[in-house]
């Protein structure tokens, strides 16, 4: 037999959605943490309350590596209607733990792989009174048997429910009994495995915190001065709202003992589109969370919001498409979408963070971008990053101001007054693309001006005129390329004399960093590219100058961020081979090797 | 040339003028401006404190035909509730008028009109009613009644959408409606509207004179003057004006409204009470078997809190808090993150 390997280990838990797994995996996840081993954990679960199937995986490791793992160490076989598909999603040498207070079934046994059991149906009928809580219990037992066989200590386990539910000892206590009865049981058996062992790293998670893309962005939002928030329940974004909906009433200092912020879930998501666009010309931060079909019933407003030239966030977290597709899974395939949302010629703001910080900190930033360009912004999001658990440094705030851009008030209406200067709200005064804003409640005689989504010229009078219609929109393409210089640029990692460089976005950053390494180990060095915001900025040229090939890594079917970069650099372009994955889980690292390495093979033929 | 008349501000009727009308020569919808002008005029409203927003539609135009010194803004077509109501959560303070049209507001815009009328947005929202799609010449729209027959000769089967009656259905606290043609009442309607605080729906039924003006039509000019059924003739009394209003005990009913206003409502025919919920329904579906328009405050209902009231927003429009009250302290940030780090 191998020696185990310290502190690399991934678990896959089978459960049925609705029978409490969420709270057992969230404890072990949580305590694997504890000890300071670096972990990360991935959800799939169904778009369903309760009973269909669902599976959590934690993967720890000392290495630092977050992404999804494709191998699985370790099956918890906690679901009948999966357990014969399950046994084969295990590793060779893998382990699997099943419930045995039934003799395990044929057509669940193979070779190759170690079995343990422990009757936790039994286990907990001895300790919890028959109720529905017992069901879910049982999934504590789990929880023991593999702090057990693994090495997690029983006070790690005490300490995280001390945490979880600090102020009700009978609920530590209820579960506890549970977990220690898995613990115990595996260790009468004297179960050995032989596979892996989790050792606690001294500080390994020293300053790290856990938490999810959504809640991230929320307060990111609340740091950016969000004040009017309108959404309609989506997975996977429901939680991004409900997450300002817990902190405002925190975070948000009242004013006069009243709400400084509106929260209103909406209608429809026509609707909160049309309650953003409203705020945002009355001169509020005003932001939507939704996922991609709300993006699809905002379009007509996206475009209004555009033309008008007003500003508004959305924050977009991506699930599987198109039509309903799979609305809790994971992909990032509505770039293009976002990108050109709208009938008619749009192009818009697309800022894509691909960590916690990032999360939290576009979100914030994201208002300054809506006001400074007074266009819809969208921060692009996926269900990886939005709902799953990250570990992460703290979140940062940065030391930038609000900027809310050219806003007149009453008092500068009036210097411009005195200076002969007239304003002109869709007039380009500064040659920069954007131009001067006033907004209502501006009592200066000079301030209102009539708002449309018809055509109208430079001083927003409704205008059919065909240099009038062109001028606005040349300006607005002009405000859009203004915008190259300040969104965030790439971040870049390279080594002099590498000529394979690798680019992905968003969630796939994780994936890809450790591909990146496992390319190396492997005898291919790559240099890296990570895209943070549409529109693209020079450095995406030149890292495409600078390079003989080019993988470009996404999570969608048609290569859309490709398909974006080829058609601003159709001869740079030609370089990009696309490295798709989108089966709708989060992306991994043996994905993206196995492709590059496939399509290097194939160019060598060729 | 006699000197213009001012109001409380110092304003003539002239200065809340708007561009000039493009509607047809006739057109139902410039006699709505005209009251609508002079409500604001008579109210003695600043301007620069209203909003007036819209839809897509002819109706949805005229909004630029009044007040320019207001901020307009003309949205997409069946969205103006929605628009209006993030108006109004930016800025409370604002005074905010929708018009819109039955298309906009009966067809595609129905869902968005719904509920903010079960939030009670503050706006008075005129729906110009003519039964037609005009700037797509002439198709049916929801508010066509049954029989009534199309340029073309085509007759509508399908039942009219009743805008008033779903407003109070669904909560809105202000609800009349009137004809283009009777600017004495409506005049002092759109007045209590301008004055009450939460959706005030005015449902006021202006003649298509190009696509929907014929023989046959339930929404013609003569058709409409001829099937009027007021509830009572009004009187709008601003709070300003300690007059004594001419009141008759036994008949009249009077609606004191939040800021003391009042409207005295001269019975016509039976007695009327239209804070009554029931009795408001009930009238409309009996003047609807008759094949009429029930005109006049339909609806009022004083006791329900407007949407920024019940959300509680600040007294300080949103829109004018800067960073200082926006952004939470540094320290609570470093708490979140200690509490993450459990």
């Amino acid at each position: 037999m191998d020696t185990p390997s310290i502190n690399d280990l991934n678990i896959c838990v089978a459960t049925e959605n609705g029978s409490g797994s969420a709270s057992s995996n969230n404890i072990l996840f949580k305590a694997i943490f504890k000890m300071g081993i670096p972990c990360s954990s991935k959800n799939m679960f169904p778009s369903n309350i309760q009973g269909l199937p669902t599976w959590y995986q934690i993967r720890a490791n000392g290495d630092g590596y977050l992404s999804r793992k494709d191998v699985i160490d370790v099956m918890v076989m906690f679901n009948d209607a999966t357990a014969a598909k399950d046994i084969y999603r295990v590793r060779d040498g893998g382990v699997i733990l099943y419930d045995d207070s039934n003799p395990l079934a044929a057509n669940l046994k193979r070779d190759g792989v170690q079995y343990i059991g422990f009757p936790a149906n039994k286990l907990v009928a001895k300790l919890v009174p028959a109720s529905p809580l017992r069901a879910k219990q049982r999934n504590m037992v789990y929880v023991g048997a593999l702090a057990y066989l693994f090495g997690i200590d029983m006070s790690v386990i005490k300490a995280v429910l001390e945490d979880t539910f600090g102020k009700k000892p009978a609920v530590i206590e209820s579960n506890l009994i549970c977990i220690d009865a898995g613990y115990q049981y595996c260790k009468e058996q004297n179960y050995k495995q032989n596979i892996a062992r989790l050792e606690p790293i001294p500080n390994g998670n020293k300053g790290k915190i856990i938490t999810e893309g959504n809640t991230a962005a929320a307060l990111g939002a609340i740091y950016g001065g969000a004040s009017v928030i309108c959404w309609y329940p989506i997975t996977p974004s429901s939680s991004l709202a409900e997450a300002m909906e817990y902190y405002l009433p925190r975070l948000r200092k009242p004013k006069d003992g009243k709400k400084a912020y509106a929260i209103v879930q909406a209608e429809d998501e026509i609707a909160s589109a049309g309650m953003v666009v409203g705020a945002g010309w009355a001169g509020a931060r005003a932001m939507t969370s939704t996922s991609g079909p709300g993006v699809s019933l905002m379009n007509e407003t996206i475009g209004l919001a555009y033309y008008a030239e007003i500003p508004s966030v959305f924050f977009i977290i991506q699930r599987g498409g198109p039509s309903t597709g799979l609305p809790t899974r994971t992909q990032q395939a509505d770039i293009s979408l976002m990108y050109v949302a709208s009938h008619g010629d749009t192009r818009h703001i697309i800022l894509i963070p691909h960590d916690m910080n990032s999360c939290f900190d576009f979100a914030r930033q994201s208002f300054n971008f809506a006001d400074r360009f007074q266009t819809p912004v969208f921060v692009a999001m996926d269900l990886d990053l939005g709902m799953n658990m990250w570990s992460s440094d703290p979140l940062k705030l940065s030391p930038e101001p609000f900027d809310y851009g050219k806003r007149l008030n009453a008092e500068q209406l009036e210097e411009w007054t005195k200076a002969g200067k007239k304003f002109r709200r869709y007039f380009d005064q500064d040659g920069d693309g954007i131009p001067y804003r006033t907004v209502p409640g501006n009592e200066h005689r000079m301030a209102s001006y009539f708002t449309r989504g018809s055509g109208h010229d430079a001083d927003a009078r409704y205008s059919e005129d065909e240099h009038d219609y062109k001028y606005i929109l040349d300006r607005l393409r002009k405000k859009f390329d203004t915008a190259r210089k300040f969104v965030p640029k790439p971040i870049i990692e390279k080594e002099r004399g590498v000529k394979t460089g690798i680019i992905c976005y968003g969630s796939s950053y994780e994936p890809v960093r450790e591909a990146r390494d496992r390319l190396k180990a492997r005898g291919l060095r790559t240099n890296h590219m990570l895209i943070r915001a549409l529109p693209l900025t020079s450095e995406v040229r030149d890292f495409l100058a600078e390079h003989d090939t080019i993988y470009l890594v996404e999570q969608n079917r048609d290569g859309q961020m490709a398909a974006i970069i080829k058609d601003e650099s159709p001869e740079l372009g030609a370089k990009i081979v696309s490295v798709l994955i989108y089966n709708g889980l989060p992306a991994t690292p043996l994905e993206v090797v196995n492709q590059i390495f496939a399509a290097a093979q194939s160019a060598k033929t060729a | 040339m006699a000197e213009a008349k001012l109001n409380r501000l110092n304003l003539t009727e002239k200065d809340y003028d708007g561009a000039p009308s493009t509607m047809c020569r006739g057109c139902g919808h410039d006699a709505i401006s005209a009251s609508v002008q002079r409500a604001y005029y008579e109210s003695s409203i600043d301007p620069r404190k209203v909003v007036k927003l819209s839809g897509i539609g002819c109706s949805s135009k005229t909004p630029a035909y009044f007040l320019s010194q207001s901020f307009g803004f003309n949205a997409v077509h069946g969205r103006m509730s929605a628009v209006a109501t993030g108006a109004n959560l930016a800025n409370h303070t604002l005074l905010p008028i929708g018009v819109s049209g039955d298309g906009d507001t009966s067809a595609i815009g129905l869902g968005n009109f719904c509920h903010m009328m079960r939030r009670n947005v503050n706006i008075t929202y005129i729906i110009e009613n003519n039964g037609v799609y005009g700037l797509t010449k002439g198709q049916f729209s929801a508010t066509a009644d049954v029989g009534s027959v199309m340029k073309g000769g085509k007759v509508n089967d399908i039942p009219a959408i009743d805008l008033a009656e779903l407003a109070i259905t669904l909560g809105a606290t202000y609800v009349a409606r009137s004809f283009s043609g009777d600017r004495k009442q409506l005049t002092p309607l759109v007045q209590g509207s301008l004055h009450h605080k939460g959706s005030a729906i005015l449902d006021v039924i202006s003649p298509c004179v190009t696509f929907n003006n014929h023989e046959g039509s339930t929404k013609s000019l003569k058709y409409v003057k001829g099937h009027l059924d007021p509830i009572h003739d009004l009187d709008f009394i601003p709070p300003y004006e300690n007059i004594e209003a001419d009141y008759d005990e036994g008949t009249d009913h009077e609606v004191e409204m939040h800021d003391g206003s009042r409207i005295i409502l001269h019975k016509l025919g039976k007695d009327y009470d239209p804070t009554n919920k029931a009795q408001a329904i009930q009238a409309i579906h009996g003047a609807i078997a008759e094949g009429k328009f029930l005109t006049g405050l339909i609806y009022y209902n004083p006791n329900r809190k407007e949407f920024a009231e019940e959300l509680n927003i600040c007294g300080i429009p949103l829109s004018e808090l800067g960073q200082d009250d926006l952004q939470p302290p540094i320290d609570a940030l470093e708490k979140i993150n200690a509490d993450f780090m459990k």
